[in-house]
């Protein structure tokens, strides 16, 4: 589903270049469960937003669902977005003057459903995360754990290919965070591929693999506990 | 391309953002306002000062008669210059550009003018026809007086509205019947009206030259001479008042420098004197109206500026949901033009309907009437909402091109 060869990313600040992902090398398969691990400044939010195609990398290829992802343009890149792919942040981002509803049919809206269909898909997606009483309420009269869920509402009403979260429960308290993990297992069995982006170790093992950053490289990559692959060995102290 | 859902989802957005909505709009509205009621008053301050002129032609030229105050060829200064009906004849056909000319002979207040029980003092002018068109009297009923009356001495006379109110009471006809004045009867052929307002204008009754001249013993006296000159320049009227004075000065031999052997009043030199003056005001009036749309201009771009920078979060939402960056800039302009252009013709209704409102209570001698011509008014709420547009453009454009990642940062 998710290919990288050798990617490299470096952010511009000034004269300075920070290179921020030194070569990863990793594979994702159709219906994996995988938490991105690592310290701050490790990489592992700028590896998601390059394969959520909300960044670009420098080198390297990436392909997705087998398309090759190389300069590709604003317009080309929303398509993509709208198609393969869910989002769901550690702050939300959902529209603070749209209520529930809205905010969970708006992925259709760029499909280009009708108000009146897509309303009616976003009411049964509340259903699934159990918010539909809370179908007419703005975001900031939801709690945290309900905020979270309407944006995984929203991630999965464009029936995405993959779901990418950043920080997913780094806003929830442990009872929540708990519930909204519970929630991705129930996405993942239904067939969706998931990469959870976290620092927190009973969530990371919560999932299927643990891919550990550290300072823009692979360091390990275990699944079940297990390693699977040791990549950039060398570069391990 | 009508969309239907994407003006569903922009009305959704406006009716969300009630207060960010009025302001854009307000500051809109408040331009164009300002610039309506600016334009009206610098309107009705020309059409004011302009209606100071509407009682008598203003391409004329006034001659009236004086006293030499030089001596000249023999003669000694203090000598009376009296022009004759030979002078109007001599002017009518020895001078160029002239359009239309008319002698007047006066007999000033006190003569009394009387209809069965009813008398009353008036002024009596004895004139050529084309004096009517000179002095711009509009017919209220009947009919002018005309070149029979003038050939014929024909007894005739036109009066004014007051006169015909103050001597025919009870709404009794005038046209027709006989009225006496100073003893001699003269049958009214019509009422006039000279709607500069002023008293001593209406005061009056008007009879042929010819009549006047015979009837009030005036001999072959005129006591002043109008002449118009169409549609001539100020240079042009100059040279003709110049030219006339010249002839004359040789038919009554005084010096071509005396100013007070006969008194020359040109309207059109004044008139253009005045007509920069309106020049000037109307630029004045322009200068701020341009001021204020600039103003209004610099006013809706900074707010769409910070309209867009406001959204950029949800703009960077927008598009990591699989909003593309065109659908993004149309999404924020179509609301932007939307809302200029709805407050602009708020503004544009308001403007128009204060300066009808007080257009009606407001007449005063230099300011009266004021209106906005309607096609700079839609013109400038046109450039608003352009301008507007434009000023969201530009943000909107780079708000879209932003990464969605960089606008979804947590600050």
């Amino acid at each position: 589903m998710i290919k990288l060869n050798n990617i490299h990313k470096s952010y511009q600040t000034g004269n300075n270049s920070l290179h921020v992902l030194k070569g990863i090398n990793l594979e994702v398969n159709a219906g994996e469960m995988v938490a991105v691990m690592g310290s701050s400044g490790s990489g592992k939010s700028t590896l998601l937003n390059i394969i959520g195609l909300l960044d670009v990398h420098d080198q390297g290829d990436y392909y997705l669902d087998g398309n090759l992802i190389k300069g590709m343009n604003e317009t080309k890149a929303a398509l993509l977005r709208n198609k393969f792919l869910g989002f769901v942040f550690q702050s939300f981002n959902l529209i603070s003057f749209k209520n529930a509803v809205e905010n969970v049919a708006l992925p259709l809206y760029y499909q280009g459903v009708s108000r009146r269909k897509r309303n009616k898909i976003a009411m049964e997606y509340l259903d699934r995360v159990g918010l539909l009483p809370w179908a007419d309420h703005l975001p900031n009269e939801l709690s945290g754990g309900q905020k979270q869920r309407l944006a995984i509402a929203r991630s999965l009403i464009g029936n995405p290919k993959v779901i990418l979260a950043d920080e997913p429960t780094g806003a929830l308290d442990s009872v929540t965070s708990s519930e909204v993990m519970d929630l991705f297992q129930e996405i993942n069995q239904s067939g969706i591929t998931l990469i959870i982006v976290t620092h927190e170790n009973d969530i990371a093992h919560k999932t299927q693999r643990i891919i550990k950053l550290h300072d823009g490289l692979i360091d390990t990559d275990h699944k079940n506990g297990r390693t699977k692959i040791e990549t950039n060995a060398v570069f391990a102290i | 391309m009508f969309d239907l859902d994407k003006w569903q989802e922009i009305f959704n957005t406006i009716e969300k953002n009630k207060m960010r909505t009025f302001l854009t709009g307000f500051s809109v509205a408040w331009g164009i306002f300002m610039l309506i009621i600016l334009q009206g008053a610098g309107v009705g301050l020309q059409k004011g000062t302009e209606s100071q002129f509407r009682s008598s032609a203003t391409n004329a030229i006034w001659i009236w008669n004086g006293q030499t105050s030089k001596a000249y060829k023999g003669s000694n200064s203090g000598r009376q210059i009296q022009m004759k009906n030979e002078d109007y004849d001599f002017l009518g056909t020895h001078i160029d550009g002239i359009d239309k000319i008319s002698g007047r002979y006066n007999l000033w207040s006190g003569n009394i003018i009387s209809y069965k029980k009813e008398s009353g003092a008036y002024s009596i002018r004895g004139i050529h026809t084309d004096y009517q068109t000179v002095e711009m009297l509009t017919l209220v009923k009947g009919r002018f007086l005309n070149e029979h009356d003038q050939r014929y001495s024909r007894k005739c006379v036109l009066i004014s509205k007051l006169v015909d109110e103050a001597l025919f009471k009870h709404g009794e006809e005038s046209v027709g019947k006989y009225v006496n004045i100073n003893g001699v009867p003269f049958k009214v052929v019509g009422v006039f009206d000279d709607d500069d307002g002023r008293d001593d204008n209406m005061q009056v009754v008007y009879v042929a030259l010819s009549a006047a001249q015979r009837v009030f013993g005036g001999g072959r006296n005129v006591n002043g001479i109008v002449v118009t000159v169409g549609d001539a320049t100020a240079e042009e009227a100059i040279e003709i008042e110049n030219e006339m004075k010249a002839k004359m000065a040789a038919r009554h031999r005084f010096d071509p420098t005396d100013e007070r052997a006969l008194f020359f009043w040109n309207s059109v030199e004044e008139f253009t004197r005045f007509r920069k003056l309106f020049a000037s005001i109307s630029l004045f009036v322009w200068v701020i109206g341009i001021g204020t749309i600039i103003a209004g201009v610099v006013g809706v771009s900074n707010i769409m500026m910070i309209v867009v920078k406001d959204r950029t979060k949800e703009i960077g939402i927008r598009k990591a949901l699989g909003a593309t960056p065109r659908s993004i800039v149309s999404l924020v302009l179509q609301e932007a033009i939307l809302i200029t252009a709805f407050a602009g013709y708020i503004g544009l209704v308001l403007g128009v309907g204060l300066l009808e409102l007080i257009s009606d209570r407001i007449d005063t001698p230099f300011f009266r009437q004021p209106e906005v011509n309607i096609t700079v008014a839609i013109g400038a709420t046109a450039l608003l909402v352009i301008a507007g547009a434009l000023a969201g453009f530009i943000p909107a454009q780079r708000a879209a091109s932003i990464k969605p990642i960089e606008a979804l940062r947590d600050e």
